[in-house]
């Protein structure tokens, strides 16, 4: 049960630090809020992660340009029809394709992009395993490449020292 | 309108850039061949050539920055670029706020890098040295090259049109002027790291003292960059208009990739100084840190973000720099490649160490350089494979980078408290028990006094706790102040080497940076509506009335100003004023939002949309301690200074090192 509630909290807060950090900036006027205010805020949350296709990597929710009030009202305008998020986003990309998405679709072309984290983390670990449980002489270092003469070890070691 | 003496200076400055060319190629080729065989005479030419390079391309650069001053519009460059109405600073900071002048600043800077090299590095072997500044030449050439051949600035217009045609009024700003050169600074300071690199792999030498040598350089670059982003994320912040500070913006991002494997490269250089260990990889990271460097530039100047078909339509300038890439980054690889094996590993190691903390530090920020770099080409390969459009923003990259985050920031407070070469757990966690104390404490009083969002937020400030206490761990135990007591604690702080302060607030920076974005995300407050003249919004405690619009005629804009009057629920009152710009000579309007700065949160409120009746749109959001955010990266950058100026007084050792081997040598010709 303990490691269940940590993996839980784990996972809390790497939500918390992941779906949060998009939600600092609003273009959304007042006469397009929503009352419902569940409703209102699953109309935000979706606006933080669809682009404005006209802008340069902005989402509708930051973007005051015509087009991301369009879609903003489009959003709100099937919420309140009573489509769940996932349908809201298949219509957008029905209509305006892969690329109204600002966070890419688990998808097998999108595969390589989802993956690439994981993988460069194993790869990385695994490196750095191999580093660590290398059993080598430490001489072999500096006999290797050009050795180094008695006297530039002195000196080397002596800079060593200093630091110390 | 320009004068003889302009178009004079003009061509000086255009003639000044081949000659350097010239300059750059002797310098690319005589003191490689020196080192090779040995030829100190030929060695020497380096030096002079690196100083007249860098003479000869400010001189250039100088003659660009008085064309922009005297607004000589004879030169293409400064037409498109400037107005004779602009304010002067701006007109000097236009020299860099285009492709062309910006690429003449990174190469002013390289060849200014290349002359501190050849000033500075007399206690460097000398073939190290010559290496070094063969391959910044070799550098500087590809990059003369693309100025002269592709984008230069000194193309002239017959007859000189009488007036400019702007800068962008969203880069008038003070923080654009300062912001770009700190970044290339940083993006170029990293050339130096990678000419030594590269320089050790060809002359074969490659050891700790190397690592010392290259340490300073990558530190200097290191807080260059730092600065660099952080101040473009508060002028992102401020300009544009909307209150975000970081969009994972692929400009961003090419500035942020270089940032984190330079992040990377400092901790390995760490472990190859001192331990002898992990050549191989600051090798290769010095490689990619340059290379990343050179990506951004490519990534930023070839136009290819906009739209992979505008790219393809006007390819010159991107395949120019696509070309530098490939031979710079391919062949230094290959040559890692035909290099690495005979560079065997160094000082064995536990995983548990001091080393091992480091080697962890450097998978975690590599994998996260490579996420962002993924992630912001993926959209570009897709395209030019298959034709398809798709976005990756801001929500892919908080899903795979702030995770990847978390294990790094709570490894930060162990990493130095580990003892070199085998460590153990226990001993460390103890000195980090009053830390973890702290944090929870943190999060129970968040938990406690907070009402949205409670559990998420208390977490993450509770981590920025463990980071920012747990950073001075290190050194409260050296002081001994759990077991000597607070003044004897406080005696035996002189004694700590300014190096571990370094570290110390590097890492206490990294923890006020954390506290600022988990307090600006998770209690952020905000109110947008419709006013009136005379009626009031309230956001956070702050009461907002809007008095009406004011117009106003700046130098080169017109703009109108909304007064605003808050009031703080203690009843302490000031004036707001957010406007929108219009900007006649591009008909571009602006949005400059107003900020009030309350301990270290802001006020901030920008301008919506003007309705016919009088009334307009005002947005406002409380940001609880925001500024933090900055003050974070400043305490990185202090850090950053506090180390590199502990190592410029040990410049002295490294003579000595020096004057040991001129004796070494001296004797051997005697005996010879």
């Amino acid at each position: 049960m303990r490691l269940r509630e940590t993996i839980l909290i784990f996972s809390a807060l790497c939500a918390m630090l992941a779906v949060n950090l998009p939600q600092l900036a609003f273009a959304v006027n007042p006469d397009e809020v929503l009352q419902d205010v569940t409703l209102e805020k699953r109309a935000r949350d979706l606006s933080s992660i669809i682009r404005c296709m006209k802008c340069q990597n902005q989402s509708i929710d930051d973007s005051d340009a015509d087009l991301a009030k369009d879609l903003r009202v489009l959003v709100r305008d099937r919420l309140t029809k009573g489509d769940t998020d996932q349908e809201v986003l298949d219509y957008l990309v029905d209509r305006y394709g892969e690329f109204v998405l600002l966070k890419p679709s688990f998808s097998v072309a999108n595969s390589l992009l989802w993956l690439a984290p994981l993988l460069t983390l194993l790869f990385g670990v695994f490196f750095a395993w191999r580093v660590m449980s290398t059993r080598q002489p430490a001489t072999t270092s500096s006999t290797a490449i050009a050795a180094l003469s008695k006297s530039e070890r002195d000196t080397l070691s002596k800079i060593l020292d200093d630091q110390e | 309108m320009a004068g003889r003496g302009n178009q004079v200076i003009a061509e000086t400055g255009h003639y000044a850039l081949v000659l350097a060319l010239m300059l750059s190629i002797i310098q690319g080729v005589f003191p490689v061949i020196g080192a090779k065989s040995g030829d100190l005479r030929l060695m020497a030419v380096g030096q002079s050539t690196a100083i007249g390079t860098f003479l000869l391309i400010a001189l250039s650069f100088a003659a660009l920055t008085h064309a922009y001053m005297t607004s000589d519009f004879s030169l293409q460059n400064v037409f498109e670029n400037s107005h004779s109405a602009k304010p002067m600073l701006y007109k000097i900071t236009g020299v860099w706020g285009n492709h062309e002048g910006s690429m003449l600043l990174w190469i002013l800077i390289l060849s200014f890098f290349g002359a501190l090299v050849s000033l500075f590095g007399n206690t460097l072997p000398p073939d190290l040295r010559s290496n070094v500044l063969g391959v910044q030449a070799w550098i500087t050439i590809a990059f003369l090259l693309f100025i002269l051949l592709t984008s230069n600035p000194f193309v002239r217009l017959d007859p000189a049109p009488f007036e400019g045609s702007d800068l962008n009024p969203i880069l008038q700003d003070i923080g654009l002027a300062i912001h770009p050169p700190m970044l290339y600074l940083g993006y170029v300071g990293f050339s130096v790291t990678f000419s030594f690199a590269v320089a050790a792999m060809i002359s074969g030498r490659i050891d700790a003292a190397w690592a010392k040598w290259v340490r300073p350089w990558a530190l200097g670059a290191w807080i260059c960059l730092t600065a660099g982003i952080s101040m473009g994320s508060y002028w992102a912040y401020y300009e544009l208009g909307w209150g975000g500070w970081w969009f994972w913006d692929p400009v961003e991002n090419a500035s942020f990739i270089p940032w984190l494997a330079g992040t990377a490269l400092l901790h390995s250089a760490l472990v190859m100084e001192k331990r002898d260990a992990l050549k191989i990889w600051t090798i290769l990271l010095a490689i990619i840190t340059f290379s990343m460097s050179l990506l951004g530039t490519f990534l930023v100047r070839s136009g290819v973000l906009t739209s992979v078909h505008s790219f393809a339509n006007d390819p010159e300038r991107g395949v120019f720099i696509l070309m530098i890439l490939l031979i710079f980054i391919g062949g230094s690889l290959t040559l890692f490649a035909l290099r690495a094996s005979s560079l065997k590993a160094g000082g064995l190691f536990r995983p548990v160490s001091r080393e091992g903390a480091l080697v962890f530090n450097n998978v975690f920020l590599a994998t996260a350089a490579a996420t962002v770099l993924v992630g912001t080409l993926y959209p570009l390969v897709v395209e030019a494979v298959s034709g398809a459009k798709i976005s990756v923003g801001a929500p892919f990259f908080n899903a795979t980078f702030g995770p990847l985050m978390i294990p790094l920031l709570i490894m930060v407070p162990f990493g130095p408290l580990l003892s070199w070469k085998r460590a153990e757990f226990l001993p460390a966690l103890h000195n980090l028990f009053w830390v973890a104390g702290a944090a929870l404490l943190a999060v129970i009083i968040v938990l406690a006094f907070s009402s949205d969002q409670p559990v998420l937020a208390s977490l993450g400030i509770g981590l920025a706790v463990w980071c920012m206490l747990g950073a001075f761990a290190e050194i409260a135990s050296r002081a001994g102040f759990l077991k000597a007591g607070l003044s004897i604690g406080f005696a035996r702080l002189g004694g700590i080497p300014r190096t571990m302060w370094g570290t110390a607030f590097g890492h206490f920076g990294l923890g006020v940076l954390l506290m600022g974005v988990v307090c600006a995300s998770a209690f952020q407050k905000e109110t947008v509506a419709e006013l009136a003249v005379g009626e009031t919004l309230s956001v956070s405690g702050y009461l907002v009335r809007f008095d009406g619009m004011v117009p106003v005629t700046g130098p080169n804009f017109t703009e109108s100003v909304a007064k605003l009057n808050v009031t703080s629920e203690k009843g302490d009152s000031f004036t707001l004023l957010p406007a929108k710009r219009f900007y006649p000579a591009r008909r571009m309007p602006t949005t400059e939002a107003a900020i009030e700065t309350i301990g270290f949160s802001q006020l901030y409120i920008a301008l919506g949309d003007a309705a016919d009746d009088g009334k307009t749109v005002i947005r406002a959001w409380w940001k609880p301690n925001i500024t933090l955010i900055w003050f974070g990266t400043i305490f990185m950058v202090l850090g950053g200074l506090l180390s590199l100026s502990y190592r410029r007084l040990r410049v002295g050792v490294a003579k000595t090192a020096k004057s040991q081997q001129k004796s070494r040598e001296g004797s051997q010709h005697a005996s010879a």
